[in-house]
C-alpha cells in the first residue's frame, strides 16, 4: 500500500487513484482499435468480427490467407508500388526545397520572414478537400491529373511545412558562428551548407523526410481528386475498398500499415535522441 | 552611440549597406526555390479556386450572339423574334455538337426544372435546317416548349450567362436573387444548417478530446520519466497509424455483428445487436479516437513543465484537490489546453474522410457536401463557393490562434 501525505483525506486518495483508472481507460480507447485489427486479420473466414472458433483459440480459425490475397491481387501490388514511388519522389522534392528554404529562414537578414513562413507552412493549416477541389482546378490546365507528376508535387507540398518546421527545429540548435567561420575561411555559401550544416542539422533533415514520406502515404483526399486508376495508393485501394465490399484483405494491408508505423515511431524517436544528444541540449 | 555614428565615412556606410543587401539576397535565394515551388503547387490552385467561386464562363462561351441580342431586351414580356431567332440557331448548333447538355445544366441551377425544357428543344431543333430556323426560329422555338414564352425562363438565361457572379456565395448561404433584384431566403435551408452542423460536431469533438485528454496527459506529465515515456508510445502510436486504418478499426468496431455490438449482447446488456455505423455518433467516437493525440500532446508538453509542488502546497494548506486545480493548475496549464483545443478544432471543421467512410447521412460534414459538388452534382463553381467560405472560416480560427497561443507551440512528436 502507498504512503499518503497525512493531509490526505479519503476523497485525496480516491482521486489518486481515479486519475490513473481513468488514464489506464484513455489508453486503451487510444490502442484498442489498433489492437483489435490485428487477430481479426488472421480471420478465416471472410468477416470483420470474431468468429467463435476464433475465441475459442482454434487454429483453424487463423489463416493467412488475406494476406496471400494482398499478395496475389494485381490492384493491391499496384498500389504498394505507387505509394512508396509518389511517397518517396514526394517526400525528396519536399526536403531537398523545404532544407534550403529552412536554412534561409533561419538567417537573422531573411527579409519578409513572418510572411512568407507563414506562407510556406499553410498547406499544414488548409483543409484537403479545400487544396483538392483547387488543385484539380489548376492541374486540369497542365495536364497533371491523372498524371504521377500531378500526384508528387501535390504531395511534395502537403509535405514541406513538415520538413521546414523539423529543420528549423534543430538549426535553433545550430552554432551561426559556424557559417561566417566557413564563409570568412573562403567558401561560398552554398559549399558551407553543403559541407558544415547539413551534417549537422540532418537528424532534422531526416525525421523532416520521414514526415514528409508518411504525409504522401496517409493521403487519400488529394488522390481521390487527382488521381487515376494507375496512381491508385493504398489509402485510395482501401477507401473503395471500405466504400465497396469490405473483407479481411482491408485488415491484412492495415495490420501491415501498424508495423511500418510502429517502425516509422522508433526510427523517429532514435533521431530525435541523437539530435538532441548532438546538440547537447533537451 | 553618436561618436561612431558621426566617425562612420560615408564610403563605409555603403558598405555596410551593400553588406546588408547581400546578405538578404543570399537568405532569400535559399528560400526561392520553395518559394516558387509553393507557388506553383499550392497558391495558385487555392486562387484559382477563389476565383472559380464568383466566375463561371461556361453559358457565357455557350451562347453569346442570343446574350447580347438580350442586352436590350425590356425585361418584362417574350423577347422579340430576333433574340428567339438567333438562341433557335445556337440551340440547333449545340444539339449538333452535343454541349446542350451543359446548358441545360446551368440553366436548371438557376431555374430548377429547366433541364428537361432546354434537352428537348435542342432534340426537336437538331435536324431542321438553317433556312427554316432563320425565318420561324421564334414559332419553332415557341412551340418546341411553352416555357419559352414565360419571361421568367429568359431572365434564368441571362443570369446564368453572367461571368461573374455572386449568385454561388448566395447559395451557399441558403440565399437567392428574386427577379427584381433583391435578395431573399430560398426555401430549403441546406447550407447554413451544414455550417451550424459542422461547427456543434467539430465542438463536440473539441470538448470530448479535452475531457478525455486533460486527465491522460495530466496523469503522464507528473508520472517518473521511464513511466511517461512508456506510455507515450501508446499516444504516438495511434497517432502515427494510418488514418484509413484507425477509420477501418472503428467499422470493425461499430458494424452491426461488430465488436462492440457482440460484447454487449454477450454481457446480457442489450439483446439485439445496436446501430452504431454510418450515424453522426460514430462519426464524433472515431474522430474523437483520431484526434485524441493533436490534445494530448500539446497539453503534454505544457503540463511537463509546472511544477507539481505548487499543487501539493495548496493542498496541504486546505485547499481541496479540485479548488487547487481551478485556481493554480488550469491557468498554468492553459497555453496547452487552448493549443490543442483549436487544433482539433481547425482539423475536424475541415475533415473529410472519417464523415465519408462512418457517417452515414447524418454524420456528413461540410467537405461532405463540397466533395459531392465536386464529384456528383459537377457544380463545381458552388463547391468553390462553399470551399471559399470554409477557408475564411479557417483562416480565421488560425488567426485567433496565431494571436492567443502562437504558431511557435506548434511541435511534432
Amino acid at each position: 500500500m502507498k504512503r499518503f501525505p497525512e493531509y490526505y483525506t479519503i476523497w485525496n486518495i480516491a482521486g489518486h487513484y481515479g486519475l490513473r483508472i481513468f488514464a489506464l481507460l484513455v489508453l486503451i480507447f487510444l490502442m484498442l482499435p489498433i489492437l483489435v485489427i490485428m487477430p481479426l486479420s488472421f480471420n478465416s473466414e471472410p468477416f470483420f468480427t470474431f468468429t467463435e472458433g476464433m475465441l475459442a483459440l482454434d487454429a483453424e480459425a487463423y489463416s493467412l490467407r488475406w494476406y496471400q490475397e494482398v499478395v496475389d491481387d494485381d490492384k493491391w501490388r499496384l498500389a504498394i508500388r505507387n505509394s512508396f514511388v509518389v511517397g518517396i519522389a514526394a517526400a525528396l522534392i519536399a526536403t531537398v526545397l523545404g532544407t534550403l528554404a529552412a536554412v534561409g529562414l533561419a538567417s537573422p537578414w531573411m527579409p519578409y520572414k513572418r510572411f512568407i513562413t507563414a506562407l510556406l507552412l499553410s498547406p499544414m493549416i488548409v483543409p484537403l478537400i479545400i487544396i483538392a477541389a483547387g488543385m484539380f482546378f489548376f492541374y486540369t490546365r497542365f495536364n497533371l491529373v491523372g498524371t504521377f507528376a500531378g500526384l508528387i508535387i501535390a504531395h511534395a507540398a502537403l509535405g514541406v511545412p513538415f520538413v521546414i518546421i523539423t529543420v528549423t527545429a534543430t538549426l535553433s540548435g545550430f552554432d551561426r558562428s559556424l557559417f561566417v567561420a566557413g564563409l570568412s575561411l573562403g567558401a561560398g555559401p552554398f559549399k558551407v551548407f553543403w559541407d558544415v550544416v547539413i551534417p549537422l542539422i540532418r537528424p532534422g533533415v531526416i525525421s523532416g523526410g520521414l514526415f514528409a514520406f508518411v504525409t504522401s502515404f496517409d493521403e487519400v483526399v488529394l488522390v481521390l481528386f487527382l488521381a487515376g486508376p494507375e496512381q491508385r495508393t493504398i489509402p485510395r485501394q482501401m477507401f473503395s475498398g471500405l466504400r465497396e465490399q469490405i473483407n479481411p484483405t482491408i485488415l491484412a494491408v492495415a495490420t501491415l500499415l501498424v508495423v511500418l508505423s510502429a517502425a516509422l515511431l522508433f526510427t523517429l524517436e532514435a533521431l530525435r535522441r541523437r539530435s538532441v544528444r548532438l546538440s547537447g541540449s533537451a | 552611440m553618436s561618436d561612431t555614428a558621426a566617425g562612420l565615412n560615408p564610403a563605409d556606410a555603403r558598405n555596410a549597406a551593400r553588406d546588408v543587401r547581400r546578405r538578404k539576397l543570399q537568405a532569400f535565394l535559399f528560400v526561392t526555390p520553395l518559394l516558387v515551388f509553393i507557388i506553383f503547387a499550392f497558391v495558385a490552385p487555392i486562387a484559382t479556386m477563389l476565383y472559380r467561386s464568383v466566375h463561371n464562363p461556361t453559358v457565357a462561351n455557350l451562347v453569346p450572339e442570343t446574350l447580347a441580342a438580350l442586352d436590350d431586351w425590356s425585361g418584362n414580356a417574350v423577347p422579340d423574334d430576333a433574340v428567339l431567332i438567333q438562341f433557335a440557331t445556337d440551340m440547333k448548333r449545340m444539339a449538333n455538337d452535343r454541349t446542350s447538355g451543359q446548358l441545360a445544366d446551368e440553366i436548371n441551377r438557376a431555374l430548377p426544372g429547366m433541364s428537361s425544357v432546354v434537352k428537348s428543344t435542342a432534340r426537336s431543333l437538331r435536324r431542321v435546317d438553317d433556312a427554316e430556323i432563320s425565318a420561324n426560329g421564334a414559332t419553332l422555338l415557341l412551340e418546341a416548349n411553352d416555357r419559352w414564352s414565360d419571361p421568367t425562363t429568359w431572365h434564368a438565361l441571362k443570369a446564368a450567362g453572367q461571368v461573374y457572379s455572386s449568385s454561388y456565395y448566395l447559395t451557399s448561404v441558403d440565399l437567392e436573387r428574386t427577379a427584381d433584384g433583391g435578395i431573399a431566403q430560398r426555401d430549403t435551408q441546406i447550407y447554413v444548417k451544414l455550417y451550424t452542423k459542422t461547427l456543434r460536431m467539430a465542438l463536440t469533438i473539441t470538448v470530448l478530446t479535452i475531457v478525455l485528454g486533460y486527465p491522460l496527459a495530466f496523469f503522464m506529465a507528473h508520472a517518473s520519466d521511464g513511466l511517461a515515456n512508456f506510455l507515450m508510445v501508446f499516444v504516438l502510436l495511434p497517432f502515427w497509424t494510418s488514418l484509413l486504418v484507425r477509420t477501418t478499426a472503428w467499422i470493425a468496431l461499430l458494424q452491426t455483428n461488430g465488436v462492440v455490438n457482440s460484447s454487449l449482447m454477450a454481457l446480457g446488456i442489450t439483446d439485439e445487436p445496436i446501430e452504431m455505423l454510418y450515424t453522426q455518433f460514430s462519426t464524433i467516437i472515431a474522430m474523437t479516437h483520431i484526434l485524441l493525440p493533436f490534445m494530448v500532446l500539446p497539453l503534454y508538453a505544457v503540463m511537463r513543465g509546472i511544477d507539481s509542488s505548487y499543487m501539493r502546497a495548496a493542498i496541504s494548506m486546505g485547499s481541496r484537490p479540485l479548488g487547487a486545480w481551478y485556481k493554480i493548475y488550469l491557468p498554468m496549464s492553459l497555453p496547452g489546453l487552448s493549443a490543442g483545443a483549436l487544433l482539433v478544432f481547425i482539423i475536424s471543421v475541415g475533415y473529410y474522410i472519417t464523415p465519408a467512410l462512418v457517417g452515414g447521412t447524418d454524420g456528413q460534414m461540410i467537405s461532405n457536401i463540397i466533395a459531392f459538388h465536386m464529384q456528383q452534382s459537377n457544380n463545381w463553381e458552388l463547391a468553390a463557393a462553399l470551399g471559399s467560405l470554409l477557408l475564411i472560416l479557417i483562416l480565421l480560427l488560425y488567426w485567433l490562434f496565431d494571436r492567443f497561443v502562437g504558431t511557435d507551440n506548434l511541435k511534432l512528436g
